[in-house]
């Protein structure tokens, strides 16, 4: 019964001042809006990471030239890793169980055309067709290119969705003749998009046979890096300490730190990225929470206002003998409707923002963020809202009364 | 044969308000003030406080200028200050024990405030300003709702009862505070100048509620400066400087007050 006249009360104080009881909302509105929409942001950059891993390929392993210590710092020693190297551990590969297979890669770039389009694609890889287990692309259209294509050195290439879609638009690609670097390829296949999870597009790319690419573009030198692929996820240490074995047999180096390579985990690259991820979560969560935090001032300063607006009312109230505790409860019910109100307000916005793509990141909304945050914003506008709520129900009524 | 004595004070009815040596002081050291002092003592020249019975069912004003302490004696008889010292006892209850919570019953079930500056609450409706110390009272919703409708008719506003103060006279906010004052069947009204801010006609309205309460038993202490309206009251006091000065009887306790009696009844 008094619960009802209270809520009736707190209803008619805040309607009596519009504007004003709508900015406060408003500041928590924003507050809870931000908490729920951050956190989302974060978290669907660390689920974006979580699926890049798995097209990845987890058990993908990258070889790569340079001195494991960092640096180049002898730099004339370093022997790049060259196509025998991935022989070396290709033959090998039949002998132990850890690897799976074997294949080197050469990175480019170059302008392609059809017709009287040009693109620069992101990157043009030479390499053979164990690529494309490895690291998980799948063909939408069309072939691969076969190890017949590698040994006999034809012009044929398979095309990231990406570079399919800005050189051939609608038509079909396949069997068509691109212009790489000069030398005419014809198109055999197109990848299955796998989408950006970040500044890079991995559709953005042509993929040809590895002598293909080297006659055309690279020489034939040394290669960028060798794609080793584990026979499962479990033996990738294995595969590790197999790869090193046999390439610094193949350098010539007795001591392992002086190992003139490296060896990467794709998985333990994208753990590290998920990390850093959550560190960035936690920040943006910390950021969402201040602007929390100030909507709470905002309220305990909209509260203090009201109780020295209203003090002789609170005067008239205790001289028609309101008990110290319904003085108390009125203004925090006005504090927490302002807060409880913002709040819900705030979770709307929030969910409606995380549907909009938000720098390229889809949000993925985390459901205890937003009852966290509700319930935050909530026990801010009891907490904010007691010390002006408990100054209104000390005031003496005399003194109240006689406030002008 | 026994005797049997009766020891128990003899049956005189409890006054309604009874104080003794009560001073109210204001600031410390030499820029004391003091708001009621009373008379001072002859040896120490100390103030001995104010003394006052106020009987049941008496329709006392308190008379004086500004400064004479009337509305310190007002606040402290309402329960919304308290004395420097000194004792005051509200229906037989000393009212110096009572803590905060005991205190705002005390306004709640024993008093009914009728403020010069009407102190109606912003944006409520009659009907509202009325049930609110009922509701404070803890009264049920319906009940709250009769009493507060009968209170409003016998004031006279009873088709207005879901006007806002803005939408209202001057002599309608103050026929509402009476209403107001009055729902809850208090021991005692406290009027403060009740009438200063009201044209002639209001006020002849209001004094004629206050008149028509107090004709039916309803303790009454009004404040005042203005005579015409002291005229109604069954006793005057007269303060200055904190003293009671004079304390004249114009009526008895008992029976009609003195504008009633004047309209005709015959004593």
């Amino acid at each position: 019964m008094i619960l009802w006249q209270t809520l009736r009360f707190a209803v008619g104080g805040l309607a009596a001042n519009k504007v004003r009881s709508a900015l406060t909302m408003l500041g928590v509105l924003i507050g809870v809006a931000s908490v729920i929409l951050l956190l989302a942001v974060g978290n669907g950059s660390s689920v974006a990471v979580k699926d890049s891993i798995t097209s990845l390929g987890t058990n993908s392993l990258t070889v790569s030239s340079g001195s494991a210590a960092g640096g180049a710092r002898a730099a004339s020693s370093v022997k790049k890793l060259t196509v025998a190297d991935a022989k070396a551990l290709a033959s090998d590969a039949g002998a132990s169980a850890a690897i799976k297979s074997v294949a080197p890669v050469v990175t480019t770039s170059g302008t392609a055309l059809y017709g009287n389009i040009s693109y620069s694609p992101g990157s043009i890889v030479g390499t053979y067709p164990a690529y494309f287990e490895t690291s998980n692309q799948k063909v939408a259209k069309g072939e691969y290119f076969t190890n017949d294509d590698v040994l006999g050195s034809r012009k044929v290439a398979v095309l990231g969705a990406t570079t399919a879609k800005q050189l051939f638009d609608t038509e079909d690609p396949v069997g068509k003749q691109i212009v790489l670097g000069g030398t005419p390829f014809t198109v055999v296949g197109v990848l299955q998009a796998k989408g950006g999870s970040g500044f890079t597009d991995p559709d953005d790319v042509v993929i040809a046979p590895l002598p293909t690419v080297q006659n055309a573009f690279t020489g034939f030198g040394a290669v960028n890096q060798i794609l080793v692929q584990a026979a499962s996820a479990d033996t990738t240490t294995a595969a590790q300490s197999e790869i090193t074995r046999v390439l610094l047999a193949a350098h010539a180096i007795s001591d392992p730190s002086k190992a003139d390579f490296r060896i990467t985990n794709q998985a333990s690259l994208l753990t590290a990225r998920e990390s850093t991820t959550k560190t960035f979560t936690v920040l943006l969560g910390a950021v969402a929470a201040i602007s929390l935090l100030v909507g709470g001032i905002g309220i305990t300063n909209i509260m203090l206002v009201t109780v020295t607006e209203r003090t002789r009312e609170i005067g008239i109230r205790k001289a028609l003998g309101a008990p110290r505790a319904v003085i108390l409860g009125q203004f925090l019910t006005e504090s927490t409707l302002l807060s409880v109100i913002g709040a819900g307000l705030g979770v709307a916005a929030g969910m409606v923002g995380s549907h909009f793509s938000i720098v390229g990141i889809k949000p993925v909304v985390i459901p205890e963020s937003v009852l966290g945050a509700f319930g935050i914003a909530v026990a801010i506008g009891l907490f904010f809202g007691s010390y002006p709520a408990n100054r209104a129900a000390s005031l003496r009524p005399i003194d109240a009364l006689r406030h002008e | 044969m026994r005797h049997v004595i009766d020891k128990r004070v003899p049956a005189t009815p409890v006054p309604v308000i009874r104080i003794r040596r009560l001073t109210k002081s204001y600031g410390h050291g030499d820029a004391t003030v003091h708001a009621l002092r009373g008379p001072d003592d002859p040896e120490t020249g100390e103030p001995q406080g104010v003394s006052l019975d106020i009987e049941q069912g008496d329709f006392v004003a308190v008379m004086g200028s500004s400064g004479s302490g009337k509305s310190t004696l007002m606040n402290i008889l309402g329960c919304l200050d308290v004395p420097t010292s000194g004792r005051y006892l509200l229906d037989g209850v000393d009212v110096g024990h009572l803590d905060e919570q005991q205190l705002s019953l005390v306004r709640n079930r024993k008093i009914g405030f009728v403020f010069q500056s009407f102190n109606l609450i912003p944006r409520t409706t009659a009907l509202s300003q009325v049930e609110l110390p009922l509701a404070y009272a803890g009264v049920r919703a319906s009940e709250r709702r009769r009493r507060a409708l009968a209170a409003l008719s016998l004031v006279g506003l009873g088709e207005r009862s879901g006007h806002k103060p803005n939408e209202l006279s001057g002599g309608q906010q103050q026929r509402v505070a009476v209403a107001r004052a009055l729902v809850t069947a208090p021991a005692m009204l406290l009027a403060d100048e009740p009438t200063g801010n009201l044209d002639s006609r209001s006020t002849e309205e209001v004094l004629g509620l206050i008149d028509g309460l107090n004709a039916t038993g309803r303790t009454v202490v009004l404040i005042t400066h203005e005579d015409e309206v002291a005229r109604h009251a069954k006793r005057v006091l007269r303060l200055v400087d904190g003293q009671i000065v004079s304390d004249i009887r114009q009526a008895p306790v008992e029976g009609p007050p003195p504008a009633l009696h004047d309209l005709g009844v015959p004593a």
